[in-house]
């Protein structure tokens, strides 16, 4: 292939995107007018857990502009539930990590049991949204209340309420990871320390709810799906299994995504639900989640309780490492043991010790399902490795700082095999970086940390909490197993692609261009990009796990090799020259050292077509097209360190961040600028966890949140500037040398907080274990 | 049926006459009656901002107002901002500092961005983020938002001239 020289790749180029979402011109699901089209509303349940007794439809049946309402019950006969199936896992994950896992199916409505406040018990179809609100709020539905589980520990106590009956237990997911000997390691360390960390339950909240609507082909018996979704090719795979269609008959897509960050990162009952609705009444049909459904009915994530038992010498190196952590799943588990294996397997972080065992356990609960959000499992693991960090330094008397640096892989032992599997399978290795280059450059944009520690000190003497907060990670990023690309000369001469991602504002569009752009030697601006929709590519994976400019350019490369050959063959055809006389330049085939003999793609593109006059040699097929998968060997290792300064108002509890700074490195820089913008956005999202929302439940399994008058997401006046460093060391695992950059920054800011709290107060010998961290926790703390 | 009101307005210039529903919100008048959907529903209880429009020239949740209450007034949308071909400074300040991901927020950051400099044509940075506080962003974490704001204002009082949009 032609050499891949990096032009564009590199280059902060404005956004193809802006144009449309600036201009309204931009199209999101809500959008979406299809004629004829009924409007979906739900019914859903205001009990935590309780068995369904009746479902009334007759008044909303009879409420003007009603077409059509079902419930929970009535569903189940007219579409039997699909039942509960083995959890999906590589075969080499599954022969090396011991472990157990339940797989409840969740229904598309609830027939027997309803299991958390929110889940969906009937549906209205009206001819608008008004009418079939107005409508949803006539429909009377009994149930009898059955005991609630909303602490996952009781939930695993002898004769605690079951969820799902069938498996008479609350447990779904049980497995455990080691490496070394952590039980002798523990019994003869220097110092040990035992601690509980809870990570508490908040959620993605992307400004734009989920959404789904379906429209019936009778005359092809086909089906096409709109959904906010992120994953467009697994939606079609479980439309296919519900609606006893081939996938050949489902088109899924979607349109502009208002944000994902995770939680649309799977596929939901509504997704389903609405297709076989709009088949069943012949008319299209939509539905738009409001945002008090969105609090109860879109998943949720964190929630784990970590119990962690370290040990360590003088110096404070760790030796042994050990954690019992418990996953409050919710009411079910929609992608199974991804969250909990992430956790256990980022929980080394970028350290070098020999002894570590985790135990993981899910426990079902009657609260919204956990699923992945921004981070998906890793700031838990942070939180409970970088406050370890920080207790070893209390204990031992030494800068949290230097406690690190003792502790962090250094350079010359890079790539660093951990010892424990991925969760592909494949033995971890962090394949490139240079952590403790990480610290030191963190620790000189706060202005050195001797300088800090005077300051501090001084400040101190005159009654002000001054604190600095460190916390850092290794990220697993472009996990497998594949994505998809079509490339393709357009007769113009631009150049096509599909690819199986789907973005929700990332910018994919731009960075795709640039990728192909400096593959092709085009501008990007020749670069026709289409993603997410099934009927652009008929096998792909979607944009989950920060995965997509991994796995995207892996496959653009590899669908450009083949092509690049079969384009040099015509142009040596048509030119009576070699192929490997030829490169591209400037949209055209040249040969090289001889410049301005160009033959532009499109003539090519021209000369490649089927039938008469075509200028293919001998053996070359027809066409121009050419699809290719990436299947990565495993992950790549992007990682960060973040550092925060701040002030505690210890009176009222309030904290000031004077400075936050974050030293990264994810690989090669595709576009600057928009890697910048997801850090910092990821890094808000952080901040808002630990600093303001709480997804809070009462002993009832009562949601106490419902708007974002008592959910507080940031807002401009609550967030630092940011400062942001680079380091790049390319991936050696695909042909780019990309990392995945997408949730990075969400992973560390709540510990960074924790941290830099208990560095204000350290005079008090308080610890923040646990999170949120708001001004009443920090209050308590220091009047105590 | 519930009760219908005539209504007259004038929307990114044009004159409107019909008939809504007396419940009906002004967001709803827009998107579903004048299929107007650049203007985004972000809460529908009036906090996120991301509904944000111009009434009269003066930022306004259009999802807790009545359509009803926008009679006689002028309206103006996102899609109503650029004129003749040519953005806006705001939007055009938005496009080069990189201020939108996913562009669902958008709308109302430009209907608030654009009353505020009205308003206040030579903020400080604190003034731009106490007025962006009107708007939640989930993606873009703000600090570019709050860079193009401080570029828009520059450029609207003529000190500091933004590109042509960048043809990407």
């Amino acid at each position: 292939m032609s050499e891949v020289s990096g032009r564009f790749i590199g280059k902060s180029m404005l956004r193809k995107e802006d144009q449309r979402l600036l201009t309204g011109k931009g199209e999101f699901i809500a959008d979406l007018k299809l004629p004829e089209m009924l409007h979906a509303a739900f019914v859903r349940s205001q009990i935590a857990h309780g068995r369904i007794k009746s479902v009334d439809l007759s008044r909303a049946l009879a409420s003007p502009g009603v077409v059509y309402a079902i419930a929970g019950p009535d569903l189940a006969k007219l579409l039997p539930p699909v039942p509960d199936t083995q959890l999906a896992l590589p075969r080499k994950w599954t022969s090396r990590v011991q472990h157990k896992f339940l797989n409840p199916q969740q229904p598309l409505l609830a027939y027997d049991k309803v299991r958390h406040v929110g889940e969906a018990i009937a549906v209205i179809l009206a001819e608008s949204r008004y009418l079939a609100e107005d409508a949803a709020e006539l429909v009377t539905v009994e149930i009898e209340p059955l005991p609630v589980v909303v602490d996952p520990e009781l939930g695993l106590a002898d004769g605690c309420p079951v969820l799902h009956e069938q498996y008479d237990t609350n447990l779904i997911g049980d497995f455990s990871v080691e490496k070394g000997n952590v039980e002798l390691s523990l019994a003869t360390a220097p110092h040990r320390l035992k601690r509980r960390f809870y990570h508490h339950r908040y959620a993605a909240i992307p400004m734009e709810c989920r959404g789904v609507a379906a429209v019936h082909d009778t005359r092809t018996d086909s089906i096409t799906i709109w959904s906010s979704c992120q994953v467009i090719h697994w939606l079609r795979r479980e439309a296919s299994t519900v609606l006893k269609l081939p996938e050949a008959r489902i088109r899924s897509l979607a349109l502009d995504v208002g944000g994902g960050f995770g939680v649309k990162g799977h596929v939901y009952p509504e997704d389903l639900l609405i297709p076989v609705l709009a088949r069943e009444v012949g008319r299209p049909v939509k539905w738009i989640e409001d945002r008090h459904e969105h609090f109860m009915s879109s998943c949720h994530s964190r929630d784990q309780t970590h119990d962690v038992e370290v040990g360590f010498d003088d110096e404070g190196r760790l030796l042994a490492f050990r954690d019992e952590f418990i996953v409050d799943c919710g009411a079910w588990n929609p992608i199974g043991s991804g969250i909990a294996y992430n956790t256990a397997v980022h929980l080394p972080g970028p350290y070098k010790f020999d002894h570590f065992a985790v135990r993981s356990r899910i426990v079902v609960t009657n609260k919204v399902p956990n699923a992945p959000y921004r981070g998906a499992g890793r700031p838990e693991a942070t939180f409970a490795m970088e406050r370890v960090m920080d207790l070893i330094a209390a204990e031992l008397g030494v800068d949290p700082a230097v406690v690190r640096m003792r502790n962090l892989i250094p350079l010359s032992e890079m790539p660093y095999r951990l010892g424990i599997p991925y969760r592909d399978g494949e033995p971890i290795v962090y394949d490139s970086g240079d952590y403790p280059e990480s610290l030191r450059q963190a620790l000189s944009a706060i202005g050195g940390l001797e300088a800090f520690r005077e300051r501090q000190k001084a400040a101190r003497a005159q009654g002000r909490f001054l604190g600095l907060g460190l916390g850092c990670y290794v990220e697993g990023t472009g996990v497998g197993p594949f994505e998809s690309a079509t490339v393709r000369i357009d007769p113009s001469g631009k150049i096509y692609l599909a690819g199986g991602a789907c973005p929700q504002g990332q910018g994919m569009e731009t960075i795709f261009s640039q990728i192909v752009a400096d593959t092709w030697k085009v501008d990007p601006k020749d670069v026709v990009v289409a993603l997410a929709d099934t009927s652009v590519i008929s096998i792909g994976f979607g944009t989950i796990a920060s995965r997509s400019t991994v796995n995207l350019s892996g496959a653009i490369y590899n669908a450009s090799e083949v092509l690049q050959k079969k384009v040099f063959a015509i142009a040596a055809n048509i030119l009576e020259c070699s192929p490997v006389d030829l490169e591209l330049r400037n949209g055209a085939v040249g040969l090289v050292g001889v410049p301005g003999r160009e033959l532009p793609l499109a003539e090519i593109a021209q000369a490649a077509r089927p039938g008469w006059d075509n200028e293919r040699p001998e053996g070359v097929s027809a066409g121009l097209e050419e699809t290719a998968y990436f299947e990565p060997p495993t992950v790549t290792w992007a990682y960060a360190m973040h550092a925060a300064l701040i002030e505690v108002d210890a009176e009222l509890g309030r904290i000031e961040i004077e400075k936050y700074v974050i030293v990264h490195d994810c690989g090669v820089v595709v576009n600057p600028m928009l890697v910048e913008g997801q850090i910092h956005g990821g890094a808000v999202q952080g901040l808002g966890g630990v600093l303001l929302e709480e997804m809070a439940y009462d002993s009832e399994g009562q949601l106490l949140v419902g708007s974002f008058m008592d959910y507080l997401v940031p807002g401009a006046s609550d967030v630092p500037h940011m400062e942001l460093k680079h380091l790049h060391f390319p991936s050696l695992l695909n042909p780019f040398g990309v990392k995945g950059v997408g949730e990075g920054s969400a992973i560390a800011p709540p510990v960074v907080i924790a941290n830099a709290v208990c560095d204000a107060l350290s005079h008090l010998k308080v610890e923040f274990n646990s999170t949120p961290i708001k001004p009443e926790q920090i209050a308590r703390a220091s009047w105590a | 049926m519930a009760k219908t009101v005539e209504i007259h307005l004038k929307v990114n210039g044009k004159n409107y006459a019909g008939h809504c529903e007396s419940r009906t919100l002004m967001a709803d008048l827009l998107r579903e009656h004048l299929n107007l959907t650049g203007t985004h529903i972000g809460c529908e209880h009036g906090v996120c901002g991301v509904c944000t429009i111009l009434v009269n020239g003066e930022a306004v949740r259009s999802c807790i107002m009545l359509a009803a209450q926008a009679e006689g007034a002028e309206v103006t949308t996102i899609e109503g901002l650029s004129h003749q071909g040519q953005f806006h400074p705001v939007q055009k300040a938005f496009h080069e500092n990189h201020a939108l991901q996913c562009g669902f927020c958008t709308p109302g950051m430009l209907a608030t961005v654009i009353d505020f400099l009205r308003t206040n044509a030579s903020p400080t940075e604190a003034e731009v983020k106490e007025a962006l506080s009107a708007v939640l962003c989930r993606c873009t974490g703000y600090q570019n938002i709050i860079k193009a704001v401080m570029a828009a204002a520059a450029d609207m009082r003529g000190e500091k001239k933004l590109g042509a949009l960048a043809d990407v």
